[in-house]
C-alpha cells in the first residue's frame, strides 16, 4: 500500500511524560527510555489482568495415548525410550542400556534415585550433581510433553541441571503420570505444585545437536550425545 | 560491529562472483525452506497461530513501558538485577563494571545478536577480560575473525574444509574433515572454558514479565553450559523482548524454532529466573539484565513500529531471492536479510544504510513467512519514502523522479510525450518488433530483449474507438 508522506513523529500520542526526573536532576538511561515509551502507549489496562488470566494460544489438541503419542515424538528427536512397569525395573533396564552402548557401569544420580537395588545390578552409583567427568547423568523429570517428546526439568536442591547437561549419556526416568498434553499444561502444573519458582526450568528435546558446519545435523554439541528415556508405569 | 552497509553493491558483487558462497546459499536455501514448510505442517492451524503471535507481539508494543516495568519487578524479586542502556556504549560501561565488581577474568559467550550489535567483545576485552565464543558457529568465526553471516546459522558462508583448515590452525591437532570429528574437537576445546569462566554471557529470545525470567532457545547446550556453571550470568537483549505470560511464550516457541531451522522444538529452551537459591545445587550467585534501547524506543507508535514484533528467526532472509543470491556478509551489519534492511537504517541510521532498503524485489516473499505477520516489503516501501524525503537518494535518481513526476501530473504533455517515444521505440526496434539495446542501459539489455510498443498508446488507442459510433 502507499501511504502520503508523514513524519516519523505524527502519530505519537503527546502524553506527558510521567517519568520526568526532579528538576535539577540528569534523568537515569531507564527514567529517559522509560518516559519515552509511556509516551507512544496506546493502552491503559492493567498489565496484571493478564498475567492473572493468562491467554492460552491455539495448540494442538489434546492426545488420546500419552505415552506411544510421547514416545513417537521423542523417538523421533534422536532420544531412545524403553518402558518398565514399576521403579523396582529402572536398575535393569539402565544396566542393560549402558551395556547395549557399551558404556561403563558408573552414573551419577539425583538423591531421589538413593533407594533404588544399583548394586545389585552392578552398577556404581553417586548420588551428587555430576561433574564433567562423569559418564552418565541419571535425573527423573519435573513432567514431560507429548506435543513434542520433551522433557521438562527443574533445577533444586535435590535436582541439580548439571547432571542433565555435562555428562555424555543423559538417562531420564519419567513416570507416566507426569505426562502432559502440552508446553503450557506443563507451566500450569508447575505453577500449582512449586512452592517458589525454580531458578531453571529447562525443556531437553533429545541429545544436543548442532548444524553449524554446512547445515549437516551432527547430534553431541556441548551437551549430551544420548538422551535415554525410562518411561515408568503400567 | 561496524556498520558496512554503504558498500553493498560492491560486496554483493563479490559474493555473486565467489562459487563457494554460491554453493552454500543454494545448500541453505533447500534446507530451511523446505524445513520449514514441513514443521509448520505439524501444527493443526498454523495461521491461527501466527495470528495469535502477532496479537501477542502487539499487546506489548502498546504498552511496552508497563511490561518492561512488571518483568524488572518480578526479576529483582527474584534477585536478578536489572540495567537500561541507551546505545552500546552504556552496555559496555555497564558490563565491564559488573565485570570488574566481581572480579571477571573469562567469559563464556552464548549468542547473541544485540552483542553484536553493540561490539561487546571489542570492550570486554579492552577491559582485560578473555572472551570465548560457545556456540559452535560464532567459535569458527571468532578463530576466523569474521562476522556472522546469518542471524541463525552464522557461519553458513564457510565449507567444512575451511573449517577444517581453521581447527588444525588453532588447535594444534591433525586435521580432520569430518563433520563429527570437528564438532568434537570443538568441544573439546571449550569444556574447559566453561569450568573455568567466572561469567556466562547471553543473549534472551524472550523476557517473560509474569516470571521475570530470561527465555534462551538453544540446541547446541552451550547456552545451558554458560549461564549454569559461571557464578555470573549477564544477559543482554532489546527492550522489545519482552512477552507477557508462559502461555504467550509457549505460543511464540511452536514458530520461533519452526520458522528458523524447521525444527518443532529446539533441544534446548531454558527459562531462567533470578540467582541460585538456598539449597539449590548449581547456578550463577549474581544474574544481571541489561535491557538496550539503541532506537528501539523511537519506533514505537511510528509507520515502522510493526518490526519490533520480529523474534530473529530468520525465515525472511532464508525465502529472500536477494539474500539467497548475495548471502549475509553483503548487508554490512549484524541484521542481514528483508529484516536486516529495516532494522539497520532504523538503528544504525538510515545514511549509514542506504543501499539496504533498495536491495529488494518488493516479491513479497519476506512478509508471507514472518511468523508474525510483519508486511516487511511495506516497511521497505516505507523507508524508500523517508529516504527520498530526507534527500538521502543519489541526486540524478532524484532528478528524474522529479521530471517524471512533472510529467504525470500534466496530461497532455503525458500523452504526447508517450506518443512519441511509443512511435520512437518502434521505429527502433524494426522489422523483428524486438529492441535489444538502448543508450544508457547497457546492463539491462546484456540478458534479454524488450518488446516494442505496438505502434500507438492504449490511451490514443482508447481514444480513437471512442470517437467512432
Ligand atoms: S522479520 Fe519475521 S521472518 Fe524475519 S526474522 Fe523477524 S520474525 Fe523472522
Amino acid at each position: 500500500m502507499v501511504r502520503p508522506p508523514r513524519s516519523a513523529g505524527a502519530r505519537r500520542r503527546n502524553l506527558p511524560c510521567r517519568l520526568g526526573a526532579p528538576p535539577g536532576q540528569t534523568m537515569s538511561a531507564r527514567e529517559r527510555i522509560l518516559g519515552r515509551l509511556a509516551a507512544a502507549r496506546r493502552d491503559d489496562t492493567p498489565v496484571a489482568a493478564r498475567v492473572e488470566n493468562p491467554v492460552r494460544g491455539p495448540a494442538t489438541p489434546h492426545c488420546s495415548d500419552p505415552a506411544s503419542r510421547f514416545t513417537e515424538r521423542a523417538r523421533q528427536l534422536a532420544s531412545t525410550v524403553a518402558r518398565v512397569a514399576d521403579f523396582s525395573a529402572v536398575p535393569a533396564e539402565v544396566a542393560r542400556y549402558l551395556d547395549a552402548e557399551g558404556l561403563p557401569r558408573r552414573l551419577a544420580a539425583w538423591p531421589e534415585f538413593a533407594k533404588l537395588a544399583w548394586q545389585a545390578v552392578g552398577i556404581e552409583a553417586v548420588f551428587r550433581p555430576a561433574g564433567a567427568d562423569d559418564p552418565v547423568g541419571l535425573t527423573g523429570v519435573f513432567a514431560a510433553i507429548c506435543e513434542t517428546g520433551t522433557l521438562m526439568v527443574t533445577s533444586g536442591e535435590g535436582t541439580p541441571a548439571t547432571t542433565s547437561l555435562l555428562p555424555e549419556t543423559h538417562i531420564a526416568v519419567v513416570p507416566v503420570q507426569r505426562l502432559v498434553p502440552t508446553l503450557e499444561d506443563a507451566f500450569a502444573l508447575l505453577r500449582r505444585e512449586a512452592a517458589i519458582w525454580p531458578r531453571a526450568v529447562n525443556l531437553i528435546s533429545g541429545p544436543s545437536r548442532t548444524a553449524d558446519i554446512e547445515q549437516t545435523v551432527t547430534l553431541g554439541a556441548h551437551g549430551p550425545y544420548r538422551v535415554h528415556i525410562i518411561l515408568v508405569g503400567p | 560491529m561496524e556498520v558496512k552497509a554503504v558498500e553493498f553493491v560492491r560486496k554483493a558483487h563479490e559474493a555473486l562472483h565467489n562459487p563457494r558462497l554460491q554453493e552454500a546459499l543454494r545448500r541453505t536455501e533447500a534446507k530451511f525452506v523446505q524445513g520449514r514448510r514441513e514443521a509448520l505442517r505439524h501444527l493443526e492451524d498454523p495461521d491461527a497461530v501466527r495470528r495469535h503471535a502477532t496479537a501477542i507481539r502487539d499487546t506489548v508494543l502498546r504498552q511496552l513501558d508497563a511490561w518492561l516495568i512488571h518483568f524488572e519487578r518480578q526479576a529483582q524479586a527474584r534477585g536478578a538485577t536489572v540495567h537500561w542502556a541507551e546505545d552500546g556504549r552504556e552496555v559496555a560501561r555497564i558490563l565491564t563494571d559488573i565485570a570488574r565488581r566481581h572480579g571477571v577474568r573469562k567469559a563464556v559467550k552464548s549468542k547473541s545478536m544485540v552483542s553484536e550489535e553493540v561490539g561487546l567483545n571489542a570492550a570486554l576485552e579492552a577491559a582485560g577480560v578473555q572472551v570465548v565464543e560457545t556456540d559452535l558457529g560464532e567459535y569458527i568465526l571468532q578463530l576466523a575473525e569474521e562476522p556472522p553471516s546469518h542471524i541463525v546459522a552464522p557461519v553458513l558462508h564457510k565449507t567444512r574444509d575451511e573449517i577444517a583448515d581453521l581447527f588444525a590452525r588453532h588447535h594444534g591437532r591433525p586435521r580432520k574433515t569430518d563433520t563429527a570429528a570437528l564438532t568434537r574437537e570443538a568441544r573439546e576445546f571449550l569444556r574447559p572454558h566453561f569450568l573455568s569462566a567466572d561469567m556466562g554471557i547471553s543473549g534472551a529470545n524472550f523476557l517473560v514479565a509474569e516470571t521475570g525470567s530470561v527465555l534462551i532457545v538453544t540446541n547446541e547446550g552451550n547456552g545451558r553450559l554458560a549461564t549454569t556453571l559461571p557464578r555470573v550470568h549477564v544477559a543482554i537483549t532489546g527492550i522489545e523482548k519482552v512477552v507477557p505470560t508462559l502461555e504467550d511464550a509457549a505460543t511464540l516457541l511452536r514458530l520461533l524454532p519452526r520458522s528458523a531451522t524447521g525444527q518443532d522444538i529446539t533441544n534446548y529452551v531454558s527459562l531462567l529466573t533470578g540467582t541460585k537459591q538456598a539449597g539449590d545445587a548449581d547456578g550463577p550467585e549474581h544474574f544481571h539484565i541489561i535491557l538496550l534501547d539503541n532506537g528501539r524506543s523511537r519506533l514505537l507508535g511510528s509507520e515502522l513500529e510493526p518490526i519490533l514484533r520480529c523474534i530473529r528467526c530468520g525465515a525472511c532472509m532464508n525465502h529472500c531471492p536477494v539474500y539467497q543470491s548475495v548471502g549475509g556478509h553483503a548487508y554490512g551489519w549484524v541484521y542481514p536479510g528483508p529484516m536486516g534492511s529495516i532494522l539497520t537504517p532504523l538503528l544504525a541510521g538510515l545514511e549509514r544504510a542506504t543501499p539496504l532498503p533498495n536491495a529488494s524485489t518488493l516479491c513479497g516473499r519476506c512478509a508471507e513467512v514472518c511468523p508474525v505477520n510483519i508486511p516487511l516489503a511495506d516497511l521497505l516501501r516505507e523507508l524508500r519514502h523517508v529516504q527520498q524525503v530526507r534527500g538521502l537518494r543519489p541526486r540524478l535518481e532524484t532528478l528524474s523522479l522529479r521530471l517524471w513526476r512533472a510529467l504525470v501530473l500534466r496530461p497532455r504533455l503525458y500523452h504526447a510525450v508517450m506518443g512519441m517515444a511509443a512511435w520512437l521505440l518502434t521505429r527502433l526496434a524494426g522489422a523483428r518488433g524486438r529492441l535489444c539495446r538502448l543508450p544508457g542501459a547497457a546492463g539491462w539489455f546484456a540478458h534479454r530483449d524488450l518488446p516494442a510498443p505496438a505502434g500507438e498508446t492504449f490511451l490514443a488507442a482508447w481514444a480513437r474507438r471512442r470517437g467512432k459510433p
